[in-house]
């Protein structure tokens, strides 16, 4: 694995997205929309358990439409050529630190129009800030191993909520067990031991990406 | 002689059935009679994790040598863990429904159980929609990999960093059953259930193992 090529293909992901802005867009208006529809069912917001959980389960179905389509746009002649230029393991790094910035990126917008629209809860806003900013590392490194094996089956989009969402738990369960203590205002010296949790399950998922996709990968 | 061990399995779940429904056990409130599910709900969870270890083995050995004998092996075991872990749901289901006084309860160990059961089916729907042999068997074997991790994770580990509270018995502050057992009388069923019921499952595995070559060889 080298630094450069690593740089490259992630140079290669942004630019592509710049100009197709395909996803983005997409990604933008999906998450814009899914707010407006719960803003009119739900008007307003006053429990912090339920305005907790309808952020992230907005956010989980953004970020697995965002995600998906990191292998569908690729054509099999396309990943048979970087095959022959690069090694599987930069190339999966690369995808998962350009689905990680994605990921950030969906949940600022997410959290910017939702504090817009259904009101904004949170007393901790830094935990919050940081719980997805943490999580979105080990989001995007589930996601895109899953992606990675759903564009290889027949039925593509149902295959990775099936797949992912159990697998994605812990984490998820976790993500939302810090940004609740961040909306309840608790001190760090209480959540740090949350946040330690979540960049440690961060760790496995990485790693576990990392190791086997190069077996996804070899066709 | 070969069956030695076909026979010890139904010798072992003879054993459990009778004496378990009719042997001695602490009389305790609540619980009555109902901790005799200990002998079937437990142990099918025990007989579960082992063959899910024993899934996930073969499938680390499929991603080293290539050979799909240990898929089929992986594949096969997965199967019937999936119905042993059906069963073990069921059976906690209407333990809780007469102690608990629920179907369901939300809970950390119930929540793992329904996780667990829901990754390993989305294991089978992943088999089911690759139809290349080779390709089947390595992707899912990836899978396998990734879903037995967070498994362990998210009932081993999770609840003993955020210290989330548990009705389960064994967990949360919960006495397990052996506070109960004094005089080590359940123990007796206990062990010899989990050996019997793993055996059991190992033999149906063994046998859809069977069919599965036999059908192979018929294509080939």
């Amino acid at each position: 694995m080298q630094i450069q090529e690593l740089k490259a293909l992630l140079i290669k992901e942004i630019k592509l997205e710049f100009r197709h802005k395909y996803a983005l867009n997409g990604i933008v208006l999906y998450v814009i929309s899914t707010v407006f529809v719960s803003y009119l069912s739900f008007k307003q917001i006053i429990d912090p358990a339920t305005w907790n959980a309808l952020f992230w389960i907005i956010l989980l179905f953004a970020s697995i439409n965002a995600i998906s389509k990191s292998f569908m746009q690729d054509s099999k002649g396309l990943l048979l050529y970087y095959y022959t230029l690069t090694d599987p393991q930069t190339f999966i790094l690369s995808k998962i630190i350009y689905n990680a910035l994605l990921m950030l990126f969906i949940s600022l917008i997410c959290y910017g129009c939702y504090s817009l629209f259904i009101g904004n809860l949170v007393l901790n806003q830094l935990l919050f800030i940081s719980s997805f900013v943490i999580g979105s590392v080990g989001i995007s490194s589930v996601l895109t191993l899953i992606s990675g094996i759903a564009s290889k089956t027949n039925n593509n989009f149902s295959l990775i909520a099936v797949l992912s969402f159990p697998i994605m738990m812990p984490l998820l369960l976790t993500l939302m067990k810090v940004s609740r203590y961040a909306v309840d205002g608790i001190a760090l010296s209480v959540t740090y031991k949350y946040l330690l949790v979540l960049g440690l399950l961060d760790l496995i998922v990485l790693l576990l990406s990392y190791i086997l996709f190069p077996y996804l990968w070899r066709d | 002689m070969k069956n030695w061990w076909k026979i010890a399995c139904i010798a072992l779940l003879f054993y459990t059935i009778v004496v378990g429904l009719l042997g001695p056990v602490p009389h305790l409130e609540i619980l009555h009679e109902t901790i005799r599910n200990l002998y079937f709900h437990v142990t099918m969870w025990f007989g579960m994790m082992i063959l899910l270890t024993v899934s996930l083995v073969h499938s680390i050995l499929f991603l080293g040598k290539f050979n799909l004998r240990n898929d089929t092996i992986a594949a096969e075991a997965v199967n019937v863990s999936v119905l042993l872990g059906t069963m073990g749901l069921i059976t906690g289901s209407i333990w809780a429904r007469f102690t608990w006084g629920a179907w369901w309860v939300s809970d950390p160990q119930l929540n793992g159980a329904a996780i667990t059961m829901l990754s390993y089916l989305a294991y089978c729907l992943l088999r089911n929609s690759i139809d290349e042999e080779q390709k089947r068997a390595r992707i899912s074997a990836v899978y396998n990999i990734f879903a037995y991790v967070m498994m362990v994770i998210f009932i081993g580990i999770l609840p003993k960093f955020t210290n989330v509270d548990s009705l389960h018995p064994g967990k949360g502050g919960n006495p397990g059953f052996n506070s109960y057992d004094l005089n080590s009388n359940m123990r007796l069923v206990f062990y010899p259930a989990i050996i019997g019921w793993t055996l059991l499952a190992t033999w149906m595995m063994t046998l859809r193992i069977r069919i599965k070559n036999l059908q192979n060889s018929d294509f080939k």
